[in-house]
């Protein structure tokens, strides 16, 4: 019960990360390049429980997210990016030597390549992955390494209590 | 941060650059004298303009786009988020524009991609 509990606080706190992204007036001029907030909490779910509550959360803060902001084409494409960069994240992790920072670096930056995988077969284009992907590399790494670098913050801040 | 943390950013750095140097050194990507824009609505070609000719073209009934000093930019989109609005303008070989919740692609094209003959000889 207390763990159900927890998700669900966990799901409210992605769910406003979220909101408060749409909020953030960043425009790079790349389509779907955002800072990522919501994966404060995958990142720290990650590491306080599995990749499984992590998943859990993501997939009701896109559907959420997705249904009051966004629409269907959002939200598939949400799913594909967090599906990617949760698997990437969960792998590694699992590697020794690599932080926070380097966990979601890999996240920010799979997650886009998800995308643009996604975009490029919904429209049957090979120029436009080619295209955006440096740039989706750059803007996953940059983004990866702030949300890297806050999760290492809120992690040591919070070691030892599992549920806040 | 960690060095192999370090090791990770560096890699994605380096595989950047190569993906943004490699089609640029091939000559898929860059300015091209006489380049042309294609349209594509929901994967079949709607259409082939000369950017050096400045017009509005009218994409069915979602976007409108735009070509002026071999420039070109969406200026009308009915999706809710007008992120192809933002993206332009569009002038070299390979960059594109997308709408993609109608799914129209502006992609701006050199005439040497064209599957056009010029000559046959036989």
């Amino acid at each position: 019960m207390k763990k159900t509990a927890s998700m669900g606080l966990f799901a409210a706190v992605a769910i406003i990360l979220g909101y408060i992204e749409t909020l953030l007036p960043i425009f790079t001029g790349i389509p779907g390049v955002k800072l990522g907030l919501a994966n404060l909490v995958a990142v720290f779910l990650l590491y306080t429980y599995s990749w499984k509550e992590a998943a859990a959360v993501s997939v009701i803060r896109i559907l959420v997210i997705g249904f009051l902001f966004g629409n269907l084409f959002s939200i598939l494409f949400s799913l594909a990016g967090a599906a990617v960069s949760l698997a990437s994240m969960a792998l590694l992790k699992k590697v020794s030597g690599i932080s926070a920072a380097g966990v979601s670096i890999a996240g920010g930056v799979s997650h886009n390549l998800g995308q643009i995988l996604v975009a490029a077969a919904v429209l049957e284009n090979r120029n436009l992955l080619l295209y955006y992907f440096p740039a989706l590399l750059i803007a996953g790494l940059v983004t990866g390494l702030l949300i890297g670098i806050l999760s290492a913050e809120v992690l040591k801040r919070t070691a030892g209590r599992k549920s806040i | 941060m960690k060095k192999k943390d370090l090791i990770l950013a560096g890699a994605v750095l380096a595989a950047a650059f190569l993906c943004w140097l490699v089609p640029r050194a091939l000559g898929i990507f860059g300015s091209t004298p006489d380049a042309q824009l294609v349209i594509t609505v929901n994967k079949a070609e709607y259409g082939r303009y000369d950017l050096s000719k400045d017009q509005v073209i009218r994409i069915g009934e979602t976007n409108v786009c735009e070509i002026r000093d071999g420039e070109v930019n969406m200026i009308e989109a009915d999706c809710p988020d007008k992120l192809c609005m933002h993206q332009g303008p569009a002038k070299e070989q390979g960059q594109t524009i997308v709408c993609l919740p109608n799914q129209v692609i502006l992609e701006i094209v050199g005439n040497a991609q064209e599957d056009q003959i010029d000559s046959m000889v036989q």
